[in-house]
């Protein structure tokens, strides 16, 4: 695995796309969005918060360079956001993920550092909201088991890329220097994104679901609400820890 | 890929190019407010006044130049931007209004020109990155945020990212080495399960090796602080010397603006 071979994600929006105006006042929500999930997070996970949300950065990251095989040589990956909140809640998952932003844009050139802020609306904030709200209402309508939660999962997963495409469309809206009607966008940017969404719900129900099997206490989005059952069979010592 | 080896090394500081320059020397937080500032004032800039683009084009040679990065650095990193030029060339095929032939097609002006932007704007800020990033070590960046106000657990989580980047991914390198060492290859969606089996795994390893981290850290003192080990002075001189970039960045875009009313 080489991270200087510049992964492609096609979601991040560069320079130029976005008006001057639009994009500074994006990058001052974000600054809000950002400073309250910092809040949150340090409430959930007091000093721990910088190493466990860093690592899972780093988790976000390398699952995003993880290639799912579709069909004739093309492939997806994940963008991560439903992932990162179902398993380490809500304001750290955004945190991590819009980490990752922030280092993809300050470092790697990929998203535009005057879009550093529409790009952490769009793939850090909007779907760590989306994601959260959609899993925890779910699992408490339908219950945990690892089926349902991997159910859950699913329709996060799938429902917080064609959001984040209405994200970005809304951006577009108000400050875009394209010449594609919006309405023509919108078609297609939903349209894609659903297909995209139905790949990313997938990756993010198995992740979990393998997640669920060993360690259920450490998928977040369930935790207050895990059967005794599984409380009392969890053996931390099964765990695989090797190569650490 | 096979995992490099690169020892004592994170990620970041492989996009780093070692030489003794002006640009070098100035203190991170400034740079990166230059080069944020000299974007802004890029995107500010019409598309249809070409000639600012050329200055701008000639401002970002003469950092490249003054910071002795070579364009066989740059131009590799270049290809991040692949995914949007796909975008920029759709432009010309939507837009409204008057048209143009070009080789038997009729293409919008209006969308030739919004094309054109995108993929100038895009180039500049990509190799305007792509600069701050090769003239700066990554963990000055990230303490050179936190000297502009940044929040340090927001910079201690991304150094975190950055330090433990590379021992995901080889950890996930091995777990693909042993997949495939199992006759493991993957061949469409059915492949999946077992990927995610992985990233699965990986997750767990990931979050345990953080719990590890964290009380390697408290049983050294961590109180949720990190010590500064080097304290950094900027002066006026070195704003004055970087602003200068969006200053001229400014003035072009401006002129730029007045001429295009």
């Amino acid at each position: 695995m080489q991270i200087q071979s510049m992964q492609v994600h096609t979601m991040h929006i560069p320079d130029g796309f976005i008006n001057a105006p639009t994009s500074a006042v994006a990058g001052v929500i974000a600054v809000i969005g950002i400073a309250i999930c910092l809040n949150g997070a340090r409430k959930q996970l007091d000093e721990k918060t910088a190493p466990l949300a860093g690592l899972v950065a780093v988790f976000i990251f390398a699952m995003q360079m993880l290639n799912f095989p579709v069909a004739a040589g093309t492939s997806g990956h994940l963008l991560g956001g439903a992932l990162a909140v179902i398993l380490i809640g809500p304001y750290a998952g955004a945190l991590a993920v819009s980490v990752v932003i922030l280092v993809q844009g300050l470092l790697f050139a990929d998203g535009g550092l005057s879009a550093i802020g529409l790009n952490i609306i769009n793939m850090g904030l909007v779907t760590a909201v989306v994601g959260w709200f959609v899993f925890r209402g779910l699992v408490k309508v339908i219950g945990v088991s690892r089926p349902k939660v991997m159910a859950a999962a699913f329709v996060a997963g799938l429902v917080t890329v064609p959001v984040s495409a209405l994200a970005f469309v809304l951006e577009y809206a108000i400050g875009g220097t394209g010449t594609v009607p919006v309405s023509t966008v919108t078609f297609a940017m939903v349209g894609v994104h659903i297909v995209i969404g139905i790949g990313e719900g997938l990756i993010t129900a198995l992740t979990v679901g393998a997640v669920f099997l060993v360690r259920p206490d450490l998928v977040y989005g369930v935790h207050d609400r895990l059967p005794k059952k599984l409380l009392v069979t969890f053996n931390p010592v099964a765990t695989p820890v090797n190569g650490s | 890929m096979p995992s490099p080896h690169t020892h004592g090394h994170d990620v970041g500081e492989r996009l780093f190019v070692h030489r003794h320059s002006v640009i070098h020397r100035l203190p991170a937080e400034v740079k990166t407010v230059a080069m944020v500032a000299f974007i802004f004032t890029v995107i500010m800039t019409p598309p249809g006044q070409f000639w600012a683009f050329a200055f701008f084009a000639l401002i970002l040679v003469v950092v490249a130049v003054l910071a002795r990065i070579p364009a066989r650095v740059i131009l590799p990193r270049m290809l991040v931007e692949v995914p949007f030029v796909f975008f920029a060339l759709l432009m010309p095929f939507f837009g409204t209004g008057p048209t143009v032939e070009v080789l038997g097609l009729s293409l919008s002006q209006a969308g030739l020109l919004a094309g054109w932007g995108i993929l100038i704007k895009g180039t500049l800020g990509v190799v305007s990155s792509i600069l701050l990033a090769a003239t700066t070590p990554a963990r000055d960046l990230l303490m050179g945020l936190e000297r502009l106000k940044v929040p340090e657990l927001l910079v201690q989580i991304a150094s975190f990212m950055l330090r433990y980047t590379h021992v995901v991914s080889d950890e996930m390198h091995r777990m693909k080495l042993a997949r495939e060492s199992r006759g493991f290859t993957a061949t469409g969606i059915r492949s999946w399960p077992i990927i995610a089996q992985s990233g699965g795994a990986l997750f767990i390893r990931s979050y345990e090796r953080g719990e590890r981290v964290h009380l390697a850290m408290l049983s050294r003192g961590y109180t949720g602080r990190l010590p500064q080990l080097v304290t950094v002075t900027t002066t006026a001189s070195d704003w004055f010397t970087a602003m200068s970039l969006p200053s001229v960045g400014l003035i072009i875009a401006l002129t730029a603006i007045w001429m295009g009313r």
